[in-house]
């Protein structure tokens, strides 16, 4: 039976608990045993990104604590935070130190949700059910940062009903980014803006967003909107109609 | 660029982006990025990533080597009757060309378009001067006629609609003119035509400077270019050192990766190659080598990638925050992505600070890049500078901040206080609850509630995971009992 640690990224534990237990319920559902390091906070991103990289690196430090002997993948729900891990990690750490070592070892384990279902359990269809028009934002660190860009894609096709539609500047980043969105929180306003506008003439019903904080930020904007869109985590798509 | 450039304000002008701009600016981007599209397409996606490693190879070798390939530039251009001077700051190449266009009795200039001519200020200090200078390129002619700056650093008037441009001719050319681009574009030719031949001096900058000729590459779409560099007895060529690359061949693939990243098409219209004094051209040929701070940027390891910019524009046109704000929030003479790596490092990040925290990292920019620079890596380099200094620069974040991200630290560094943390959440979120979302905070959190509310805290997925283990358990207990 697979293993996996869960990394449930302190957005997700904070604000999306509902995502996280209809990961493991999915996970548990493909035969998956779930673990759950009880020291994981923070990855450290909020930090390093904003210019704190010491701060950055001393999160770092005990995220690959918490998670360095434990077996098996490490998968979130978030590109980005398993960005920062797999890409940034290694490269924080000098060049052959000890340091370096773990994070390079930890990046090789890590893996977002999608990807481990079609990479590593090789399912696309897991019994879901939707039937709803459906528009698909790529949230810029899954898409552009890992390459995720067919798995996702490919656990959608698979759900029944499901109509897949496109959307304006679907590629286009929705405005978050971190601690852009209250440095610049004019410009972050205008880009969530935009890309709601382009959500709702999209026609959709839901919107897949499978990136907490382009989620909090997509769903946040479409009930100022008063819109009725839901945006939804891709494991809450899949959570709906299985057998769960 | 000047010494005395306050400190820019990035919110501040992004609240004040006139939507007319910003309209404008969505617009030509907009059809900038739909050609591009169109003939990386047609050029096939596997070449054009292979031409773009090319590309980001040449250009970083031309950067290791940039003192040995300098010398062979000085070299070859005095070899072919022209002078090379040197300048390490904007005040002196001010003054090279001031000095060379007084000892001439320079009266009026043409010029081409020219980045560097913005940074270093030059047509202020010419005009101090008494000496009239005419931008040549259609964009630039505009701009200067409407007494603005570029917004953009390849279509200079992006931000400017044609019933814009067409008004403003009225009013300043005082003639009748229409909104229809090619129209615009003849009245300009006739206003310029007479000043291409009174001119006493041509000024360029140069896109590329070839060492193994010494030749000066200069690329335009209106053949102004041609002109300026031709006509008048002068031609003052004023290019940053980074522009050296080694050889023609490296030309040819930077012109490919430059026509199509800039405007999508397959080669820019004009190409114009000047090695020296030639025969019918211009009597006098001097290029002004500029420093400004390039070679400091240079010892950086992680910023001098910025330098093997070739000044295409597709990290602006492909920039979401670009595109929401317009040219002129970024305060300064490059904007967008290219403006946040360049403008901090060329000023400082005392006063430019503000710069590389315009942008999501959503790496829009580095994908498009013809020379494949790491920009979200830049910004994060020079956040980083910001907040913490390096060799190159002490910090200059305000200690408010520092402090902050030091409780955070601690706070999100401690399990116990973490979930100390999200239970205090809980209880003080209580009273601004709606349901699902806190529709407002008090500030600094309001910068994210002006915009959309927060959702609630939650919490409890631990302890729901914990319960559901035990269950488990018990169930297994039981199968096997
Ligand atoms: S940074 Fe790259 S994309 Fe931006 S202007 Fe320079 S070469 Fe073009």
């Amino acid at each position: 039976m697979e293993m996996v640690q869960l990394f449930i990224t302190c957005m997700g534990e904070n604000l999306l608990p509902d995502v996280l237990k209809k990961m493991v319920l999915l996970l548990e559902r493909l035969g998956v045993r779930c673990e759950l390091p009880e020291a994981q906070t923070c990855c450290g991103q909020p930090f390093y990104n904003s210019g704190f990289q010491a701060e950055g690196r001393q999160m770092a430090l005990r995220w690959m604590k918490a998670f360095a002997d434990t077996g098996g993948y490490i998968v979130a729900p978030s590109g980005s935070c398993v960005e920062f891990v797999k890409h940034r990690y290694p490269a924080m750490f000098p060049e052959g130190s000890a340091e370096q070592e773990r994070a390079v070892r930890l990046a090789g384990r890590v893996l977002e949700f999608s990807q481990f279902l079609v990479n590593v359990l090789k399912v696309t269809d897991i019994g879901a059910s939707f039937p709803h028009r459906v528009a698909c934002h790529y949230p810029c660190h899954l898409t552009r940062g890992l390459g995720v860009r067919s798995e996702p894609l490919a656990l959608l096709r698979a759900v029944r009903g499901l109509e897949l539609i496109p959307f304006d500047e679907s590629e286009t980043c929705c405005g978050f980014g971190g601690i852009f969105s209250v440095v610049y929180p004019e410009v972050s306003k205008a880009m969530m803006e935009t890309k709601v506008k382009n959500i709702l003439a999209s026609g959709a019903e839901a919107v897949v967003v499978s990136e907490p904080g382009c989620l909090v930020n997509i769903r946040g904007g479409l009930v100022k909107a008063h819109s009725r869109v839901r945006a939804m985590h891709l494991i809450e798509i899949l959570a709906e109609g299985g057998s769960t | 660029m000047t010494e005395k450039t306050a400190r820019i304000d990035f919110r501040e002008n992004s609240r004040n982006a006139s939507p007319a701009v910003v309209a404008a600016t969505q617009n030509s981007t907009r059809t900038a990025l739909r050609k591009r599209a169109a003939v990386v397409a047609e050029f096939g996606e596997e070449r054009w990533q292979e031409l773009r490693k090319a590309g980001h190879e040449i250009r970083m070798h031309a950067l290791t080597h940039l003192d040995r390939y300098l010398a062979m530039v000085e070299e070859k251009v005095t070899a072919a009757g022209g002078y090379v001077h040197w300048a390490k700051d904007a005040e002196e190449a001010r003054e090279i060309v001031l000095g060379l266009a007084t000892e001439r009795s320079v009266r009026s200039i043409v010029k081409v378009k020219s980045m560097v001519s913005e940074e270093i200020d030059l047509n202020p200090a010419l005009e101090a001067r008494g000496i009239r200078a005419y931008e040549t390129d259609l964009g630039e002619f505009i701009v200067q006629l409407a007494g603005q700056r570029p917004s953009h650093i390849t279509s200079p008037a992006l931000h400017m609609t044609k019933e814009e441009v067409a008004a403003l001719f009225c009013e300043k050319l005082g003639i009748d003119a229409c909104p229809i681009p090619e129209e615009l574009t003849e009245h300009a030719r006739l206003r310029l035509r007479p000043e291409f031949l009174n001119a006493d001096m041509g000024i360029s900058g140069g896109n590329f400077l070839i060492a193994e000729t010494g030749t000066l590459l200069i690329v335009t779409n209106e053949g102004n270019g041609r002109l300026s560099t031709s006509l008048p007895p002068v031609h003052v060529a004023v290019v940053g050192i980074e522009k050296v690359i080694p050889d023609w061949e490296s030309a040819a693939v930077l012109l490919k990766l430059l026509a199509r990243s800039v405007s999508g098409s397959k080669i820019t219209a004009y190409s114009t190659f000047i090695t020296g004094v030639r025969e019918g051209g211009p009597k006098e040929f001097h290029l002004v080598l500029l420093d400004n701070g390039r070679s400091r940027i240079l010892a950086d390891k992680v910023a001098r990638e910025a330098l093997l910019c070739i000044r295409c524009g597709a990290c602006m046109n492909t920039c979401p925050v670009y595109n929401q704000v317009g040219g002129y929030a970024y305060g300064a003479v490059y904007q967008g992505p290219i403006g946040s790596m360049l403008t901090p490092l060329l000023l400082g990040t005392g006063l430019a600070g503000g710069l590389p925290f315009a942008s999501t990292l959503c790496g829009a920019c580095a994908e498009l890049c013809p020379v494949m620079i790491p920009i979200p890596e830049i910004l994060l380099h020079l956040r980083k500078r910001f907040v913490e200094g390096d060799t190159f620069e002490s910090p200059s974040v305000p200690g408010i901040l520092k402090a902050m991200a030091k409780l955070g630290r601690i706070v999100l560094g401690s399990p116990t206080l973490y979930h100390l943390g999200g239970r205090l959440g809980k209880i003080f979120q209580a009273p601004l609850r709606r349901g699902d979302w806190l529709p407002s905070l008090p500030p600094p959190l309001n910068r994210w509630t002006m915009a959309r509310p927060f959702p609630a805290f939650q919490g409890g997925f631990r302890g729901w995971f914990k319960n559901r283990k035990a269950a488990v358990k018990q169930a297994e207990g039981k199968l096997h009992e």
